[in-house]
């Protein structure tokens, strides 16, 4: 397996090796939410704490589903309800949560870093479910899932990464995953919220919708955060959805095979066409359902590999990974 | 009946001739008297023995935060002495962003009165432009200066008022003494973090673009044009920056510069996975910027290297980057990394001891950095083939934020003399102190 990580902080870096076998693993759960019971014993007497440190809905109920899918036993801490407000520090809250020796701490916070500081205080997995402008790997990884699915391989494929780039770490997630993939990417939005410095990430830079879209095998758009760019990053709300809002005009330049991602939640009529959102190259729901695979494929991977680790530090044999294989042995027989 | 000290046997760095060469310095009374031939006999003088060292003026930091009156968890004044003096500094400038601000004769005297019980290394107060460092009203400036204030700033924050700044390099002349500003726009900061550009973008974490740096500098440099005024450039952190300085001096205008080890030294890099040792205003830049300050360092026109010495508590860096504090600790290893630009040929040693002492010095009218009769004997002694391994947890300061923790250096101060007085001493076999016959 080439994915040998302890925690999930990031994608950076990450080979195209591990982000297969990651999007592999993903694709043979899925079949486990199409049946009646939607439940293996593959993590069963594990706990995943969700602690998450800014709202989310898609995200946070995919974890949970994710875990429990997997009969692990789920926690959720929402910010408001746990100790920030009597001004604990991340390190301490992570500290307490891993004396309660959970399995794994998914972990979604408003900063930048806040995982990758989690993951210095902690020794159990960390899976970063979003951590400021910084990364968002499994919405990455889904994106990919999503993509290869219909495509059936990504490398040398074309995607334009429409919005907010400044301010996005589903954008910065999905660069490095793609680069890795062998995709050609192009991003795309204002000036203002689209730093040059990405060409030397190895993305096409366009300012320009339908330059950027041209000619797209995947058009994937990011969702404007109205809370925190009025009137700074661009004049109105209007005007950027003049420019930037993908309508059916502006999909007709991409290749007629075009699909549309986009990871929710939607402001429908800013930045895309209901008629598109809902249109039938939209795969947006397929990424809700994809979502949950990854997330399962995360869990299992850093979970069950952690178990193994520990059994082999007890000295007990490799006991463990035989368990949760059969899973994986599915996958196998239908690959 | 006067008192007289040769310190014997070293390599005597004069960086205002510019030479290194084997020579005793002889001390009268707490003053220089002469430098002379190695071995040259001084009649009823003790000895101190400068065998295998570099003896140099002792070294200038004219920007150094130590923190107290009001934070004294982080450092006091005793502390910030005894780590200048671990690090070879005879005389440290101390910035007013203490709380009280000192922007009172109040606070200067009880700053001086607190480095008087200290001992040790001179500490000289750096008066507060504005009242609180609030960027409103000017601060008794005269009142300070009085009490002995020998510079005003409102570092950490920088003058955002123009017509403020016009006004305070015009007060100044009165005294003339210089306005030290932090020269970054915070509307251009933006509320940024770290240096804006790849690493940045990387990180999802806001940038300071260098060109907050550059227009004020140049917003500055024009004041100076307008008033008359002296204008020294803290922690300059930017190639265009160093240009923009350049300039200004060969036009005459009066104009210093100085420049931090961490710029020197580190890039935009250092802050790695969320390092916030590698966080401090202005940010730690490119290797471009690099490469200019270094130049900008050798031809003078960086006037100095000053450490910014900052300290904060481990708990104002062990959390989320864009909540740490700003800034690290510097005097216990701002020589090394110094010595560190010597061995890599970006400057000589004399010159390095020039920007650590004799520019230093002057910018602030101290009297300090040079070796010349009559002149306060400060000297620092240098070891410098010991090899070492910066350790935080050693540190005199009583604070460890340093991204340099764990690196290997060499060369070391062992002794500083303040006025002719050992005040600093880890020479390996020290009782060498011996009265000639």
């Amino acid at each position: 397996m080439a994915f040998t990580q302890r925690h999930l902080l990031g994608l950076e870096g990450m080979s195209a090796e591990a982000i297969t076998a990651i999007l592999d693993t993903a694709a043979s759960f899925k079949e486990i939410s199409e049946r009646d019971i939607k439940k293996v014993p593959t993590l069963r007497g594990k706990t995943v704490i969700n602690l998450f440190y800014e709202s989310s809905t898609r995200t946070r109920t995919s974890f949970e589903i994710a875990a429990k899918r997997l009969s692990a036993d789920t926690i959720n801490l929402s910010a408001s309800a746990s100790s920030v407000s009597k001004g604990e520090t991340l390190a301490d809250t992570a500290r307490n949560l891993e004396a309660m020796r959970p399995d794994a701490l998914v972990v979604r916070h408003p900063l930048s870093g806040a995982c990758a500081l989690v993951a210095r205080h902690v020794t159990c997995p960390i899976v970063n479910a979003g951590d400021g402008c910084h990364e968002h790997p499994t919405q990455a990884l889904l994106d990919c899932l999503t993509i290869r699915e219909h495509r059936g391989q990504i490398a040398g494929l074309t995607v334009a990464v429409v919005g907010d780039l400044l301010h996005s770490r589903v954008g910065r997630s999905n660069v490095h995953a793609l680069r890795a993939l062998g995709a050609t990417v192009r991003l795309v939005g204002p000036p203002t919220l689209l730093p040059p410095e990405f060409a030397t990430m190895g993305c096409d830079v366009h300012t320009r919708l339908e330059d950027g879209v041209r000619d797209a095998d995947v058009i994937m758009m990011l969702r404007i955060q109205r809370e925190r760019l009025g009137g700074i990053f661009f004049p109105s709300l209007d005007e950027y959805s003049h420019y930037y809002c993908l309508t059916e005009d502006a999909v007709r330049l991409a290749r007629p095979d075009v699909v549309i991602l986009h990871p929710g939640p939607l402001n429908r009529g800013l930045e895309i066409a209901s008629s598109v959102a809902d249109g039938p190259y939209s795969l947006i729901m397929n990424q809700v359902t994809n979502g949950l695979a990854v997330r399962m494929a995360i869990l299992y991977m850093l979970v069950a590999r952690s178990k193994a680790v520990q059994f082999a530090d007890e000295g007990s044999g490799t006991a463990a990974l035989p368990a949760a294989e059969p899973v994986r042995g599915r996958s196998g027989g239908r690959a | 009946m006067s008192r007289r000290l040769v310190v014997a046997g070293g390599r005597v760095v004069d960086p205002v001739a510019g030479t290194v060469a084997p020579g005793d310095v002889v001390v009268e009374d707490g003053r220089f008297a002469a430098v002379e031939q190695p071995g040259v006999e001084v009649a009823e003088a003790e000895t101190l023995d400068a065998r295998g060292l570099l003896v140099m003026p002792g070294l200038v930091d004219v920007h150094v935060h130590l923190r107290e009156p009001g934070q004294e968890y982080k450092e006091t004044i005793a502390t910030g002495v005894a780590a200048a003096l671990a690090g070879g500094f005879a005389s440290v400038a101390c910035m007013a962003n203490t709380n009280p601000v000192n922007d009172s004769g109040a606070v200067t005297q009880f700053i001086l009165d607190r480095a008087a019980v200290a001992g040790g290394a001179r500490v000289h107060p750096i008066g507060a432009v504005s009242v609180g460092l609030g960027g409103q009203a000017l601060a008794e400036i005269g009142e300070m200066h009085r009490i002995g204030i020998v510079a005003v700033s409102d570092d950490g924050r920088p003058i955002m008022s123009a017509g403020l700044m016009r006004r305070a390099l015009e007060y100044t002349r009165l005294f003339d003494i210089p306005v030290i500003a932090h020269e970054e726009d915070d509307e251009l900061c933006g509320g940024g973090v770290m240096n804006e550009g790849v690493t940045a973008l990387r990180l999802g974490l806001r940038g300071r673009p260098a060109a907050a740096e550059e227009v004020m500098i140049a917003r500055d440099l024009a004041l100076v044009e307008l008033t008359g005024g002296r204008l020294h450039v803290a922690h300059i952190s930017t190639a265009r920056g160093v240009e923009l300085v350049r300039q200004a001096k060969a036009r005459g205008l009066r104009v210093t510069a100085e420049a931090a080890p961490h710029h020197l030294v580190l890039t935009e890099e250092a802050v790695g996975d969320y390092d916030a040792n590698a966080k401090m205003a202005p940010p730690l830049r490119t290797g471009a910027d690099v490469a200019a300050l270094r130049a900008g360092l050798a031809d003078g026109t960086i006037d100095a290297i000053a450490s910014d010495h900052a300290p904060h508590h481990q708990d104002q860096k062990d959390c989320e980057f864009d909540q740490a504090a700003f800034g690290i600790v510097g005097l216990e290893t701002a020589l090394a990394l110094g010595l560190r630009l010597v061995a890599e040929g970006a400057l000589d040693l004399p010159t390095l001891v020039h920007r650590m002492s004799t520019g230093p010095a002057r910018l602030l009218g101290l009297p300090a950095g040079t070796l010349a009769p009559g002149a306060a004997a400060d000297l620092t002694l240098v070891d410098p083939e010991r090899r070492w391994k910066i350790a935080a947890r050693q540190f005199r300061s009583k604070s460890r934020n340093t991204p340099f923790d764990g690196w290997d250096v060499v060369g070391r101060a062992v002794a500083v003399l303040v006025g002719g007085r050992l005040v600093h001493d880890e020479r390996p076999a020290t009782p060498t102190l011996r009265v000639a016959s």
